[in-house]
């Protein structure tokens, strides 16, 4: 009997949804199960690092991995899967472009580790003890991970195969993306696996969305009444749609809320965040800086609302303005 | 060219003389890019755009295999076109060129050779990593509509007009007011040939009015223009005259049997000083002769009772309408020429002169209509108190060169004031005195100072300062009940009070009030003062900064008449140079939208400016009508999927560019 393909999953900075997600194949699952062999989820069963340690190098057909990478621990683990496996995949908005961990990246990590330990409205902490990397009692030295001075997306720590968008990943589009794995269909290195078109194009209200959207107000969702059936936009509520790869099938649309951007930018687009403002100011009514800043007053978080999944993979400078690639990364 | 091939670029840095060799050290830049990648050869040359300059690109792409040409000079502006060609001749597609501006950004503007090298290293190694990404293109040619829309029917509008309709051309003639001739129609002689104004103007004004070629649309205004060179479509508003222009005759038996039995109503050709009626023609040649009723004064449009004796008069030809509605015309035409003209400085402005305070301070454009024969008093010089004034001061450089109001000279005002002084002393008693305030006199052109000379012949009195005051408070009895000028006489080098009847002021030209709307209209550039901006003020004196507008006489800047017509005649040509060529070429810049990639959002659509998007129903997809784009980029930076592209602004080439610039080494 042939060896059945090797399958890893791990996580690092991210909610625990994506694990979530792969449970939510529901019955697929089994199959899942049934053609592979998982040979590392620490999330649903019991593997030590020192056993992946002790695989051969590529051994792994494929890992996925979620979560951004904030510590020097995930950087590790980061490191050794890519060694460890054939195509290391990107899986969900965090391991892809940062996700909503990486907002971290408006902060410094002392203003964070501050604002956690001290300052933060529920923290009682009068010695200001702060996570140290090493501790000993009784002769036993304890570590603990460092935290990075950036939150950065797994392709800016090791080289990525493929992504799977999300947060989480749909179970379709992962099905798809085990699949076209299995099946060894897969497209040119680095793609990232769903439709490289915007979520328009799938979206039940398209037809309602009008060509001269002309914004004169903002508004958030939990501010208003949305109509079910009509183009969010034209609603004046903020929606990522034009802006955000397809493949969701319009989950939150569907749901009566706007779409945020979770499956990133199309191949063709470098900063998602920048993209989606360029269009919607561009296409603000009023001229004058008074009425233009009136109407941009209903967007009260920008950074969160048009970077909320992509901070880490935008062109923005981070509060701590080191480089995050290469050999010289800051970190 | 497959991109797959080995990139080989040849770069050339020009030292044009020592325009940039002065400031930039161009051998050390040639070196830095000849190591970088992708460079087969980096050149350094005394003059890249003479015959040789441009010889050596052609041999060198031959010689040297190359497929991609860099040339760091000076503006694109100036010779992008010419290395362009240059690539083309070698061989390669043009747009494998690319041109990086070393002089007007760089060592013009620098004075540290060090930096000003480094910068130069920094664009040049931008232009290096784009040059690369970059794809064959095609000009593209767009046909050019061959009918001309100008816009203002002074002698400036005029003479541009009959230009381009006496060539076959049809033209568009819109004019503000009820009649063409502007302000030439007002004056009485022109200087220094004391010509008849309407006699030189009239037969061109009656020209157009009869020229089959010539659409005039009087009592008219631009509201809106759409479009780009070759192709502009301009709405024009017809005001109501309440006369029908095709039915009325001129016969003026209307303006007769008006109720009102005199004229009583301030006449706007005569400056206020005559009396016209409810009904009224501006003046006795205006074009096109077709007479027009004010609302404000005509009894039945303002109060809606009145015998409408008129309308009897007029009888079968039932030409007066009052119920006539102001009309929209749509017209398409591919060249514009403005000749919106002037107006002249508000003498209020200066209280000290005490225009519209002293009731014999005049305007010079009031005295135009006092010496004419057909003026309100029939050329005689009469004053507003009916007396024939014995001493008469005329003030140069009012609004002109004048740090309080207009900086500039208006140039014309020295040359009229000489015309008017010589007009006074002809149409009043030979005793009577003219003095002339001014500050320098300037008469230059064919035939001034010539006149200059006769006007010292004359008797006429110069005094060269500025006039500080103009009072009625007399200090002696000679001064009493006069006109007192204060003015402190610089040759005698003393102040003096020189008591007058009539002063005159020589107001200077101003831009139009709404020269900025207009502006915005046809999408052009002011200058600081206000007038319109040409394109270069030596080498494109007519042409502005939109292609296929043109601009002509007064709206430019101050000038006299043979300027002017000058101007027009050029504005004419220039237009029928892009007429007669029948399409312009279009850089290939343009922008398309991938279909696959499109999500049909359609964010784009409403932003362009061109109306260049569409979006197709059927397939839910936005298309750019590449003929009407004019690659402003907007659209591209707005699609928020990426899925619009620019040709010769594409990302990668943008990017690269950006990475060149700033991590240059």
């Amino acid at each position: 009997m042939p060896t059945k393909p090797k399958i890893g999953f791990y996580w690092c900075a991210s909610c625990g949804g994506c694990e979530e997600a792969v449970v939510d194949l529901a019955e697929d699952i089994l199959g899942v199960v049934e053609a592979v062999d998982i040979v590392f989820w620490p999330v649903a069963m019991d593997f030590k690092k020192k056993d992946v340690e002790a695989m051969p190098d590529k051994s792994i057909v494929a890992t996925l991995l979620n979560g951004a990478i904030r510590s020097s621990e995930q950087e590790e683990m980061a490191h050794l899967l890519r060694r460890k496996s054939q195509y290391l995949i990107a899986y969900g908005s965090c391991a892809h472009m940062g996700g909503i961990p990486s907002l971290a990246n408006q902060f410094s990590r002392e203003q964070i580790l501050k604002f956690v330990y001290e300052e933060a409205p529920t923290v009682v902490n009068d010695q200001k003890t702060r996570p140290m990397l090493q501790f000993e009692e009784k002769g036993r030295v304890v570590h603990l991970p460092e935290l990075r001075h950036v939150v950065r997306s797994l392709d800016q720590v090791v080289d990525v195969d493929y992504y799977v968008p999300g947060c989480p990943p749909t179970a379709k589009i992962t099905k798809q993306a085990v699949a076209a794995l299995l099946e060894g269909k897969l497209p040119p290195k680095g793609s990232v696996l769903a439709p490289d078109i915007a979520l328009c194009e799938q979206c039940p209200r398209k037809e309602s969305k009008p060509t001269d959207l002309s914004f004169t107000e903002f508004k958030r969702p939990h501010w208003t009444k949305l109509d079910p059936t009509k183009c969010l936009l034209a609603q004046g509520v903020v929606c990522m749609g034009p802006a955000t790869r397809g493949g969701c099938e319009a989950a939150c649309i569907q749901g009566n809320m706007p779409c945020t951007g979770c499956f990133g930018p199309t191949s063709r687009v470098k900063d998602q965040g920048a993209k989606m403002l360029s269009s919607i100011c561009s296409n603000i009514a009023p001229k004058e800086e008074k009425e233009i800043n009136q109407v941009l007053s209903g967007i009260p978080d920008p950074v969160g609302t048009f970077y909320r999944y992509g901070l880490a993979k935008s062109l923005l400078r981070r509060k701590v303005n080191l480089p995050v690639n290469g050999k010289d990364a800051a970190v | 060219m497959d991109n797959n091939n080995e990139i080989r670029i040849g770069f050339y840095i020009c030292h044009c003389g020592s325009n940039i060799a002065g400031m930039v050290d161009v051998a050390d830049v040639a070196q830095y890019v000849e190591k970088l990648p992708g460079v087969a050869l980096s050149r350094h040359y005394k003059y890249m755009c003479s015959d040789p300059g441009q010889e050596l690109i052609q041999q060198d792409i031959k010689d040297h295999k190359l497929n991609r040409v860099v040339v760091a000079s000076c503006s694109p502006l100036l010779h992008e076109h010419t290395f362009r060609q240059a690539t083309e001749k070698g061989g390669l597609n043009p747009f494998f060129f690319h041109m990086v501006n070393i002089r007007e950004h760089d060592s013009w503007v620098h004075t540290d050779r060090q930096a000003a090298t480094e910068k130069a290293k920094a664009l040049a190694s931008a232009a290096i990593q784009r040059v690369a990404y970059h794809k064959p293109l095609e000009m593209k040619k767009v046909p050019i509509h061959p009918d001309v829309l100008v816009v203002g029917g002074g002698i400036a509008g005029i003479h541009a007009a009959l230009t381009l309709a006496n060539a076959g051309k049809k033209v568009y003639l819109v004019e503000r007011d009820p009649t063409i001739g502007g302000h030439m129609a007002r004056f009485d002689k022109t200087f220094p040939t004391l010509d008849c104004a309407a006699c030189i103007l009239t037969p061109k004004m009656s020209a157009v009015g009869s020229n089959p070629n010539i659409t005039l649309w009087s009592y008219s205004e631009v509201a809106e223009v759409k479009g780009y060179v070759g192709n502009y479509k301009v709405t024009v508003r017809r005001k109501p005259r309440y006369v029908h222009e095709d039915l009325c005759v001129g016969c003026q038996e209307c303006i007769k049997a008006c109720v009102y039995k005199e004229p009583k109503f301030p006449d706007e050709f005569n400056e206020g000083l005559g009396k016209r009626k409810p009904i009224y023609i501006p003046f006795p040649q205006a074009t096109p002769q077709v007479v027009l009723i004010d609302p404000e004064t005509c009894l039945q449009l303002k109060l809606g009772k009145c015998k409408q004796t008129c309308v009897a008069a007029c009888a079968d030809r039932q030409a007066i309408d009052f119920h006539q509605k102001e009309e929209l015309k749509q017209i398409d035409v591919g060249t514009i020429i403005l000749a919106t003209g002037f107006k002249t400085f508000d003498a209020k402005r200066l209280a000290a002169y005490g225009y519209g305070v002293h009731q014999n301070v005049y305007t010079a454009l009031e005295v135009e209509r006092l010496v004419n024969a057909s003026g309100p008093t029939g050329g005689e010089v009469v004053l507003r108190d009916g007396q024939k004034p014995k001493a008469i001061g005329i003030i140069h450089c009012v609004g002109s060169r004048d740090e309080k109001t207009n900086r500039w000279c208006s140039r014309v005002c020295c040359m009229y004031s000489l015309k008017l002084a010589h007009l006074l002393k002809e149409h009043s008693d030979p005793a009577t005195e003219i003095y002339n305030f001014y500050i320098d006199m300037r008469t230059p052109g064919k035939g001034y100072d010539e006149f200059y000379d006769k006007l010292l012949d004359e008797g006429v009195h110069f005094i060269r300062g500025r006039v500080g005051e103009v009072t009625d408070w007399a200090f002696t009895p000679e001064e009493e009940g006069k006109l007192v000028m204060r003015v402190e006489d610089t040759l005698a080098g003393y102040v003096r009070r020189i008591p007058v009847d009539m002063v005159v002021l020589a107001t200077g030209l101003e831009p139009h009030t709404d020269a900025q709307a207009v502006r915005r209209m046809f999408n052009m550039s002011c200058g600081s003062e206000g007038f319109f901006l040409e394109r270069h003020p030596k080498l494109a004196p007519v042409s502005t900064f939109t292609d296929g507008v043109f601009i002509a006489g007064c709206c430019q800047g101050p000038k006299d008449i043979p300027d002017t017509v000058a101007q027009a005649g050029a504005a004419a040509a220039e237009a029928m140079a892009l007429i007669d060529k029948k399409y312009i070429e279009q850089e290939p810049n343009t922008a398309f939208v991938d279909e696959t990639d499109c999500s049909g959002c359609k964010s784009c659509v409403p932003l362009c400016p061109y109306s260049a998007i569409s979006f197709v129903e059927d397939k839910k997809k936005a298309v750019i009508n590449e003929a009407l784009c004019k690659g402003c980029g907007t659209c591209v930076a707005a699609c928020p999927s990426g899925s619009i592209h620019q040709n010769l602004f594409e990302d990668e080439e943008i990017f690269k560019e950006i990475e060149g610039v700033l991590a240059y080494d």
